[in-house]
């Protein structure tokens, strides 16, 4: 394996609070960790105790904030609503309760008008469980989101955790106004066992990890253009990440979806007929594209600041 | 008149048979059956390489392929039963009787093959316990061994995964057995000569690489918050008041746990340099990160690990390699050095009873022993003396007079109260026991006895058992580490607070230690990942254990 | 799912000020913990919710163990459970008790 000299990691790392893995934390502390120290207030806590009135049918256990945080706090003291899905419960699944709370914070943002969002993704999809409620659900949230776009507001989504970001889920994260991936992230909508079942183990092979990363992970969606930035799998990373796009991305109208239908015809014409993602980056003149995997995270980004699609007035 | 020297007169019937199929010493794939029926007889022995982790999988289904008509009533003498091929030879009726060690991925068919009368059973043994019969009454006719690569005269490359071949080949060909090897190509010049040309017989050219399975690798992505925590009670409660600086460690996460501690939480107690310095290990990669940080001398191994062996050559210091670079494994030596050479075996089990006897068996499956119980016994054979064997002798035997006093190996067993499918570790009654009665076995098979453990490591705490008097403070010192098991509920709760006050049994706050400290952060590296980044890149983690 | 509850006469207030924390994630072999200060200062109620059912004396045995070592007077907690082993539960009450006894950072 050419894999370039990895640096041993640094042992501070391990009690650097700052340094603190998004993969491996829960929502909880995603949202402590990434927002100013005691500015967050959560909306629907947990002691309001709203949890989904369906799991019980099933004998399945609740959680009292139904799989998703959301509430409003500060990063570097700049005012932002925050939801974070916790994808440990139920996969991070879209519930009745679940997907309320995240249309609801959408609107308090487009009534608002003048504070940013970041939407933490870390989801499945729509719970099975409750799937006519979970699809109304994404519906309503892809509506809210985007009529707070419409209102001048800055959604940004932020997807690292073990659920990836699939299902409803990537359609909603489709209608952001920017994403930023880390390695371990994945976003698409039909996931890795789905696309399998439905056209053959030789099309897909899910437990091919490396494809299935190749295909739908964070260094691939960077590369693709799918996902704005993508960023070392720390909680510092991802709040600094956060802000960068907050105060970058461009206001949303017409033109801008009539750019990003352009962006993306244009993305199927050159990329279409390639079989793979290596495909992919050796038609965008990536060096090395096979190495690209393996290579760390801060190479990474060096490498797709250099050589990664541009960015377009799109979205 | 007596014939003295009748085997080495069927020998070189056997070998004039067998050539007719070879050019020179090598027999083609497609004549393997017709071979192997030219060689073996009825009713030899044949030790089927069958190891830990590599098999010689051609010869395996090649002899599954003969004609039971020809050859039949084979006893099976093998380490592992492994290969589904290993069972068919039983099934189809060309093998009647079988002598074993190890049989993780067949457990259950073992068990369904003896409860059905296709297998007669000779004995479940140790790794080093069979190699020990191959030369007493045990002795093969025919090997069918694995190899990396041959040259034209036999002579054999065997490489990082050495493991069992030289005892087989050492065993078959001095009493005049035949011994076959398979290997991926035959080649000019070999990297190193691991067994001489005139030590085997013939040689098959698969085209492909023999098959071996990745058995050491643990991803750290699945240690869990309990596993570091019963770490760091092993490190601190064990390893630093011992003094443990030779050791081996049986595969599994609570051990893998304590790997990736030493260069956190081992330097924050200020113990590199004065435990774990030379161990008898496989390549394990999650000792990777304490390599690298200076706290390992020397590593001697039973066999090699799939990924490893870029990181083996470029740390020759470290393992044992060859003037070729590639790593040197031996099981029986290692084996020996376990038992021998080190003063702690930590590893883990399924089941511990109220005496302290451990067992991996359920049942359903039969797996078998491997190399644990050598790792997991005293060795009573031991002379020399060693700080941690002296003070355990010590603690076992306080009032004999010290110049006669035995040390005494420390054989720890660690776990979670709860296993997997929240399953009890401490039982009433050892499932092997009641396997035993069903197949009517002379001998429950149990992994370790009770009188070979020295300590056992829970969540909940360590129960000294060398500092028992009795076999009342024995079943009380195990309850009281026994969590909310029924075992556990069961203890006599005014029994277990005296056997802590005299530190029989030690919680974690006896030893400083706050159970909501154990964190995955604490581990040196928290995913495969990792690992190669602490290897410099050397390390390559097979395809499952990767996600690039 | 099975519901139980238990009520404790506890040692001591629970130390801090904190009204309100929750820790854990609801997933197979885990478990929620949320903890309200809300009883008087002697008194803890233990209430769980729980996909694992008919172990109700490992609970018992689990909750007076944890009220006698870490006093939880005047809390209520509230448990969403998964089927965690009872280690991991003890670890998580105790882990709720400190986390509403520590000062806001």
């Amino acid at each position: 394996m050419n894999a370039r000299k990895l640096e041993a990691p640094d042992l501070s790392r391990v009690a650097n609070s700052k340094t603190v893995s998004w993969y491996e934390a829960s929502a909880r502390q995603r949202v402590r960790l990434m927002l100013d120290a005691g500015s967050f207030r959560e909306f629907i806590g947990p002691e309001q105790r709203e949890q989904s009135p369906h799991l019980r049918v099933f004998d399945l256990p609740t959680q009292f904030d139904d799989g998703i945080v959301v509430g409003r706090g500060r990063i570097a003291g700049t005012p932002i609503f925050v939801a974070a899905q916790e994808g440990r419960f139920m996969g991070g699944a879209f519930g009745e309760v679940h997907g309320a709370k995240l249309t609801g914070l959408l609107r308090a943002a487009r009534d608002t008008k003048s504070v940013p969002v970041l939407i933490l993704f870390d989801t499945g999809g729509v719970r099975l469980q409750e799937a006519n409620a979970g699809e109304l659900a994404i519906a309503e949230i892809m509506r809210a989101l985007i009529e707070a776009r419409m209102a001048g507001v800055k959604i940004v989504g932020l997807i690292g955790g073990r659920a990836g970001c699939y299902g409803g889920g990537g359609l909603i994260a489709g209608c952001c106004s920017a994403l930023a991936v880390s390695e371990q992230g994945r976003i698409g909508v039909s996931g890795p066992e789905v696309i399998e079942t439905n056209r053959g183990v030789e099309e897909f092979d899910s437990r091919d990890r490396a494809l299935v990363w190749r295909t739908m992970g964070g260094k691939h969606r960077r590369l693709l253009g799918g996902a704005e930035a993508f960023v070392d799998d720390t909680i510092q990373s991802f709040r600094n990440i956060a802000l960068s796009l907050i105060g970058s991305v461009p206001s949303f109208g017409l033109d801008v979806l009539k750019a990003e239908q352009a962006r993306l015809e244009e993305r199927l014409q050159r990329f279409g007929t390639c079989a793979d993602a290596i495909d992919i980056w050796r038609a965008e003149d990536i060096f090395d594209a096979e190495a690209v995997p393996a290579i760390s995270s801060l190479d990474f980004i060096d490498l797709a600041n250099r050589d990664g699609e541009p960015r377009y007035d799109a979205r | 008149m007596k014939s003295w020297n009748a085997q080495k007169t069927t020998l070189a019937e056997r070998l004039a048979d067998g050539r007719r199929y070879a050019s020179g010493k090598t027999i083609e794939v497609v004549d393997l059956p017709n071979f192997l029926e030219a060689v073996i007889r009825p009713a030899d022995r044949v030790c089927l390489e069958g190891d830990n982790q590599k098999q010689a999988d051609v010869l395996a289904a090649a002899l599954a392929d003969v004609d039971p008509a020809k050859i039949h009533d084979l006893h099976m003498v093998q380490s592992g039963v492994v290969l589904p091929e290993h069972l068919d030879v039983f099934e189809k009726g060309i093998a009647r009787r079988l002598d074993y060690s190890y049989s993780g991925p067949q457990a259950a068919r073992v068990a369904r093959l003896l409860f059905g009368g296709k297998i007669e059973l000779g004995a479940v043994h140790t790794y080093l316990e069979l190699f020990a019969r191959y030369f007493v009454d045990l002795t093969p006719n025919v090997a069918l061994i694995a190899a990396v690569c041959a040259d034209r005269d036999g002579n054999l490359y065997t490489g990082p995964n050495t493991e069992d071949t030289p005892t087989v080949v050492e065993a078959t060909t001095f009493k005049s057995g035949i011994v076959v090897a398979q290997v991926a190509e035959i080649v000019d010049r070999l990297p190193r000569v691991d067994i001489p040309g005139d030590q085997v017989h013939f040689v098959v050219e698969a085209k492909k690489p023999f098959y071996v399975e990745p058995l050491f690798t643990r991803d750290p992505a699945a240690i869990t918050e309990a596993q570091v925590l019963t770490a760091m009670l092993a490190i601190k409660g064990l390893y630093a008041p011992y003094g443990i600086r030779r050791l081996n460690h049986g595969i599994g996460f609570s051990t893998a746990a304590i790997e990736l501690l030493l260069p956190t939480y081992g330097e924050k107690l200020g113990l590199k340099g004065s435990v774990c310095t030379h161990w008898a290990l496989n390549p394990h990669p999650a000792l990777i990160p304490a390599i690298e940080s200076g706290w390992v001398e020397q590593i001697h191994s039973f066999g090699s690990e799939v990924g490893m062996d870029d990181y083996i050559r470029a740390r020759s210091d470290i393992y044992f390699t060859g003037p070729d670079g590639s790593l040197r494994s031996n099981r029986a030596f290692c084996q020996v050095a376990g038992l021998y050479a080190c003063d702690m075996f930590i590893g883990s089990t399924l089941q511990i009873d109220l005496l302290g006897n451990s067992s991996t068996v359920t049942t359903s499956r039969i797996a078998g022993f491997g190399g644990a119980p050598n790792m997991g016994s005293d060795a009573r054979g031991r002379r020399h003396p060693s700080a941690p064997w002296l003070q355990a002798g010590k603690e076992a035997d306080p009032d004999g007079p010290p110049p006669l006093r035995r040390g005494r190996k420390l054989v720890v067993q660690i776990g979670e109260t709860f296993g997997d499918k929240n399953v009890p570790l401490f039982v009433e009654k050892l499932d092997a026991l009641t396997l035993a009665e069903k197949l009517n076995l002379e001998l429950a098979p149990l992994m370790i006895y009770a009188d070979d453990v020295t300590h056992i490591v829970t969540e909940e705490g360590i129960a000294n058992l060398l500092l028992c008097r009795d076999k009342d403070e024995r079943e009380q010192a195990i309850r009281g580490v026994a969590g909310y098991t029924d075992v556990g509920r069961g203890r006599d709760g005014k029994m277990v607070r005296r056997l802590r006050e005299r530190g029989v049994i030690r919680r974690p706050e006896d030893l400083g230690i706050d159970p909501l400290d154990a964190d995955r952060s604490l581990l040196a590296a928290r995913s495969i990942k990792d690992l190669v980044r602490w290897s410099g890149g050397l390390y390559a983690p097979p395809s499952k254990f990767r996600n690039w | 799912m099975e519901t139980l509850s238990y009520r404790h006469k506890a040692q001591e207030r629970a130390a801090g000020s904190k009204s309100l924390a929750i820790i854990g994630v609801v997933a197979s072999g885990n478990l929620e913990v949320l903890v309200e200060r809300s009883l008087p200062d002697t008194e803890c109620q233990v209430d769980i919710n729980t996909a694992a059912e008919g172990f109700g004396a490992v609970w018992e045995a689990v909750i007076a163990d944890f009220v006698e070592r870490r006093s939880p007077g005047g809390l209520r907690l509230s448990v969403n459970d998964g089927g965690a082993r009872p280690d991991t539960v003890a670890l998580r009450l105790a882990q709720a008790v400190r986390l509403i006894e520590e000062e806001d950072r």
